[in-house]
């Protein structure tokens, strides 16, 4: 999967939850501290992702991720190949 | 006498969430018109039910009130109580900041609590496991969360939490709330109730316990109070608040004094899970220790804002409670049952109603009983389909709840 359809996909998810519109949520973005997402956010968000791409988050790692492109590569690295 | 201390309590502020009015004023304005707030139930399919009418609130948008990240992670009860509360604060005027953040308090009532989260929760659960719920229901899901979110957003730190006393779980917040002033545990309280019991699970199993009025057919006139032709309570939802204060701390800011709480009583019957004590034991105690407590005499009082459920065994109990605590001057007491235009809001009925009390007092104007066209007790003014006026100087509230809780709240016009 491409970074731009997981960046799509990451963005729906984060507007769910904190009800940011997609276009803030850009690569360079620090999740705590430009998007306000706090740790109960945070959690949520992983569960969506381990839904949406099949990835999961251990919470030790979870915590290493500060910005939008650290998620990005986790989930992108991490994909099953054929996940859609 | 007064047996708490020297200090006095005041009200300076004022709001609410309801089924008739989403502001003090629309609210007031609304039962001073005599309009129901009962309608078929519209938040979820009501066909296995056998009662398909409740007082819901309609048009409430949480996001006048708090952010969305807020708003999604707590249940509707709690979005009405801060909603309630913020009303308040910017009636009273009062700044909470780095001086007095501590002095101020928060105490929410709620019956039932955010009934809505845990049944979604639960099905949740039920269908896709623990990891389909989501973080935030673990403190959402509780019966405090109410006040803790209104601490947060307001910075309060005094002490906060939630009183639960079933139906008179408002009356009892503002009450202990009062009691903290009077202590000197706090300078204010933000004190109030609220309740969101309409779902199916709630509607299903108080519609079991047969204390709902099953008048699908005629929404408007199923909350009947001291009718004859009563047959349950109508479920609603909503919130009250108020802004109670040390009345010299109030006047020190020149804060808009709406009332003084003058007295409080608290018993429990001590006698059945839904049925009232069949002579109304605790209920009469309870109005007595308000009176005792307010200093006043039965004579004195000039209104009564009746817990007035419309169900048969309430009604009937009050009215003969009011009888033995008042005996002459009981036929001279405008009888006020709101419940008749809200339905009942379960933890948030004592405090809304003690705002329409309060509003009594205020305006000379008492609210009426709606759809009372044949009281059962024909010697009693139970303010039948019209508002009336009288000059309201001290007023008592009534709220007697499940599992026997009673409680009784009087306030008095202000004067320094």
């Amino acid at each position: 999967m491409s970074n731009e359809r997981i960046l799509a996909e990451l963005a729906e998810i984060v507007n769910e939850v904190v009800g940011l519109s997609a276009n803030e949520v850009q690569p360079d973005r620090h999740l705590r501290d430009d998007l306000d997402i706090d740790s109960l956010s945070m959690v949520e968000i992983m569960v969506a992702i381990e839904e949406k791409f099949g990835v999961a988050t251990p919470d030790e790692l979870a915590a290493e991720l500060e910005t939008v492109a650290a998620v990005i590569a986790h989930i992108e690295s991490n994909s099953p190949v054929g996940v859609a | 006498m007064r047996t708490y201390g020297q200090r006095r309590v005041v009200i300076t502020g004022q709001g609410v969430v309801t089924p008739v009015g989403l502001s003090v004023q629309s609210f007031w304005e609304a039962l001073l018109a005599g309009r129901s707030g009962v309608g078929p139930i519209t938040s979820f399919d009501t066909s296995e039910l056998p009662v398909k009418i409740a007082g819901e609130v309609t048009g409430f948008d949480p996001l006048e009130y708090m952010a969305r990240t807020v708003s999604r992670r707590i249940d509707k009860y709690a979005q009405f109580a801060v909603a309630a509360a913020m009303q308040a604060m910017e009636d009273s005027k009062l700044v909470i900041d780095d001086a007095n953040t501590h002095r101020v308090g928060i105490l929410i009532g709620s019956g039932y609590g955010p009934t809505a989260l845990v049944q979604s929760g639960t099905l949740t659960l039920d269908g896709k496991g623990h990891r389909g719920l989501a973080p935030w229901l673990s403190a959402a899901t509780s019966i405090d969360c109410a006040a803790g979110e209104i601490a947060l957003k307001l910075g309060a730190t005094g002490p906060s939490g939630a009183v639960s006393t079933a139906c008179a779980s408002g009356t009892s917040a503002v009450g202990e709330a009062m009691r903290m002033i009077q202590r000197g545990d706090v300078d204010a309280v933000i004190a109030g109730g609220a309740d969101n019991s309409i779902t199916s699970f709630d509607i299903g199993s108080t519609a079991m316990s047969r204390a709902l009025s099953r008048r699908n057919d005629d929404p408007q006139r199923a909350s009947r109070p001291f009718d004859k032709e009563r047959d349950g309570f109508v479920m609603a939802a909503g919130a009250g608040a108020l802004v109670l204060e040390d009345a010299r701390s109030a006047e020190r800011r020149g804060a808009p004094i709406l009332a003084e709480v003058v007295g409080y009583g608290a018993t429990s019957d001590a006698y059945h899970p839904t049925a009232p004590h069949p002579e109304g034991l605790g209920a009469r105690r309870a109005m007595q220790l308000a009176l005792d407590d307010a200093s006043v005499a039965a004579s004195d009082i000039d209104h009564i804002n009746a817990h007035g459920t419309s169900t048969v065994l309430n009604d009937r109990t009050e009215a003969a409670a009011i009888r033995r605590v008042f005996g002459d001057h009981a036929p001279n007491i405008p009888i006020s049952g709101v419940k008749s235009m809200t339905g009942h809001m379960i933890g948030a009925a004592g405090a809304v109603e003690l705002i329409a009390t309060v509003q009594a007092l205020l305006t000379g104007w008492v609210p009426p009983t709606i759809n009372c066209d044949d009281p059962e007790d024909t010697g009693l003014n139970f303010v039948p389909h019209r508002p009336q006026e009288h000059d309201v100087k001290v007023a008592m509230s009534n709220s007697f709840g499940f599992a026997g809780h009673n409680a009784t709240l009087v306030v008095r016009r202000y004067e320094p």
